[in-house]
């Protein structure tokens, strides 16, 4: 056979193409009929349509040429689904968009009230058989059946509750509830977690809300400056209370002490005057007159027989004059 | 010649391609179908996955699905049976179960939808009409017993469901099943997926949100006041009860220590009680008469009556 090529001719013969066209057949063969499992993945295999095995990690082979097709499967990887929000893009600070999905998001509390509820769901699949076979589109029932499930579990609770103390408890009882339903309908997946995350009132409710939660921190802080009040005052009065007592006793043992001072006084000099009462009882009166009569500045010393105050006499300063007695 | 035979082994190669083509068909895990000829259906359904054959031409194979299939309805507007208006939106899993059936009455998937739409949905309308909101927005009584600050509060009480949220999905289901065999189809599961009121019936249900937090939140305050009165009474009885003990203490301890000194003296003084007003008024003496006073004393006085005679009694 002779080719033209530009301006030179090849020969080539027909044991060349021969060769040619067997390294292609064979290259052809390797291609579809040689494939690699990754170490997370497992292969769903399929003759004519019709499911033969499913395959583990590592490098295999399998009829070429369309006869065997395989499906690959991430069985170990843990897929996430978010749901009243979307993240843009997840980094050291995570991006979310300002969409909002109020559509997902809003739903009726069992007091018939309002709330945005945001949450995700964490799933491995678990069966890569019933993941590709049962279901078609396995990922879109896990969304219609997630928010289904979780407006089913948030309807039989308070607003306060699903927007405080709750979340846990709700978010387990979607959990199992959902995985349930999964299983009923062969779904091949295993739900590894579902997280509540942003939980809020709407809106327009918002402010009201929050005032009860300042609500409840007034009550706290009125009880507490109550509390304050009494511990300030009352170990004070303890105090005070004490103090007084303590001046009482003090005066007690003063009183008592200076009794029995004067009383050992009197005792004493009295002790004395026992044993020679006339006598103690001139110097004790000689003594106390002259300490007595020396300080006074004027005395007059008059005749017990005079009668009356002789009325000119000047008794200094005094400018009418005594009368008489 | 040679030329002769290769295009000649070309064009029957052609050939026993395409009829193999028109021969051979695959049917895959999660298909099923039937054979029709002429249109005409042939057979049963075809339910077995892998290679088969057919008669070339004359026989096509209609592929369905065997998988469950989604069906997602449109958000309707429907009034309860207490006039509040809801917009739900429903979703249901079904299943080709009877191929041919399927063929005769439908045809395709999109002709499911449709008449999906119109069955279900009216299903839903029906049920919701006929009951109160609370009966599909709840599925158990179980948040009677967590609604703690509404009760503390007086705000609304709940009222008790007698079906609830599953009950009123499980009718609407079984309204639509009575509906779907004769499209060859089986309904799986139907979900209530979105509950929400609408817009104006929303503005009225934030209102009463608003005032219900109102008012739990002057509960809360209220309580805080009472507390707090409560704690000040506290502290102002006791303030006085430490206070009044204290003093009848101090005054039993100052009395009790007058009431001794007052025996003290008593005891001892009473021994000569004469002798002791002598000598306490001597002490006085000492201490009143001093400097700018004057004394006027006859010489009958003890220290004066030798200044008349040096000899008296």
């Amino acid at each position: 056979m002779k080719v033209q090529v530009g301006d030179k001719e090849y020969s080539w013969s027909g044991g060349k193409i021969r060769n040619i066209i067997a390294a292609v057949i064979v290259i052809i063969l390797v291609a579809s009929g040689v494939y690699s499992i990754d170490a997370d993945e497992t292969g769903v295999v399929m003759r004519f349509g019709k499911f033969v095995r499913q395959t583990q990690p590592g490098l295999h082979i399998k009829i070429p040429l369309g006869v065997e097709s395989v499906t690959k499967i991430k069985v170990k990887k843990v897929f996430k689904q978010e749901f009243g929000f979307r993240t843009l893009r997840a980094d050291v600070r995570t991006r979310y968009s300002s969409r909002s999905y109020t559509d997902e998001s809003i739903m009726l509390t069992g007091d018939l009230n309002v709330a945005e509820v945001e949450w995700i769901v964490q799933y491995r699949i678990e069966d890569a058989y019933k993941y590709i076979f049962k279901i078609k589109d396995t990922k879109e029932t896990l969304r219609t059946m997630s928010e289904a499930v979780t407006r089913k579990v948030v309807g039989d609770r308070t607003v306060t509750g699903v927007l405080t103390k709750e979340r846990v408890e709700i978010a387990q009882e979607v959990q199992d509830e959902l995985q349930g339903l999964l299983d009923y309908f062969e779904a091949g997946i295993h739900i590894v977690t579902v997280k509540f995350q942003d939980v809020n009132p709407p809106e327009p409710v918002r402010p009201a809300f929050n005032d009860v939660n300042s609500a409840k921190q007034d009550k706290s802080k009125m009880i507490n400056q109550a509390w304050e009040a009494y511990n300030n005052r009352i170990p004070r009065a303890k105090g005070e209370a004490e103090q007084l007592i303590s001046e009482a006793k003090g005066y007690a043992l003063k009183r008592v002490n200076r009794s029995k001072g004067d009383v050992a006084l009197f005792n004493n000099v009295y002790r004395e005057y026992r044993k020679a009462p006339d006598v103690t009882r001139r110097r004790l009166y000689l003594e106390a007159m002259n300490e007595v009569l020396p300080k006074v500045e004027q005395i007059f010393i008059i005749d017990e027989e005079q009668e009356g105050i002789l009325p000119h006499l000047d008794l200094g300063g005094n400018a009418k004059g005594g009368e008489g007695r | 010649m040679k030329k002769n035979s290769t295009i000649l082994i070309v064009i029957v190669a052609i050939v026993v391609i395409i009829i193999l083509n028109s021969t051979l068909y695959r049917v895959n895990e999660f298909d099923q179908g039937i054979i029709t000829q002429f249109g005409e259906p042939m057979g049963g359904a075809i339910t077995e996955s892998g290679l088969h054959m057919k008669t070339p031409f004359i026989q096509k194979f209609h592929r369905f699905e065997k998988r469950i299939l989604i069906w997602d309805g449109d958000e309707n507007q429907i009034p309860t049976s207490d006039k509040k208006y809801i917009r739900l939106n429903t979703t249901a899993r079904w299943k080709i179960v009877d191929p041919l059936i399927f063929y005769q009455s439908v045809g395709n998937q999109r002709g499911v939808q449709s008449r999906l739409d119109d069955i279900i949905d009216s299903a839903s309308r029906d049920v919701v009409s006929a009951h109160n909101l609370i009966e599909i927005v709840r599925n158990s009584n179980d948040v009677l017993d967590r609604q703690e600050e509404n009760l503390i509060a007086q705000t609304s009480k709940l009222e008790r469901v007698s079906l609830g949220r599953d009950s009123l999905r499980l009718m609407i289901m079984e309204k639509a099943s009575e509906l779907v065999p004769q499209y060859g189809i089986e309904l799986i599961d139907v979900q209530i997926k979105r509950l929400n009121y609408v817009q104006e019936v929303r503005q009225k249900v934030y209102e009463r949100m608003i005032s219900e937090r109102q008012k739990i939140a002057a509960m809360y305050r209220s309580e805080g006041k009472g507390e707090k009165a409560s704690i000040d009474g506290q502290r102002e009885r006791e303030l006085q009860r430490i206070q009044s003990e204290a003093y009848k203490t101090a005054q039993d301890i100052k009395g009790k220590a007058d009431a001794e000194a007052t025996k003290i003296y008593a005891e001892s003084y009473g021994k000569n009680p004469e002798f002791y007003s002598f000598l306490k008024t001597l002490e006085i003496y000492r201490n009143t008469i001093g400097e700018n006073s004057r004394a006027i004393l006859t010489t009958d006085s003890d220290i004066y009556k030798y200044l008349k005679k040096s000899r008296v009694r």
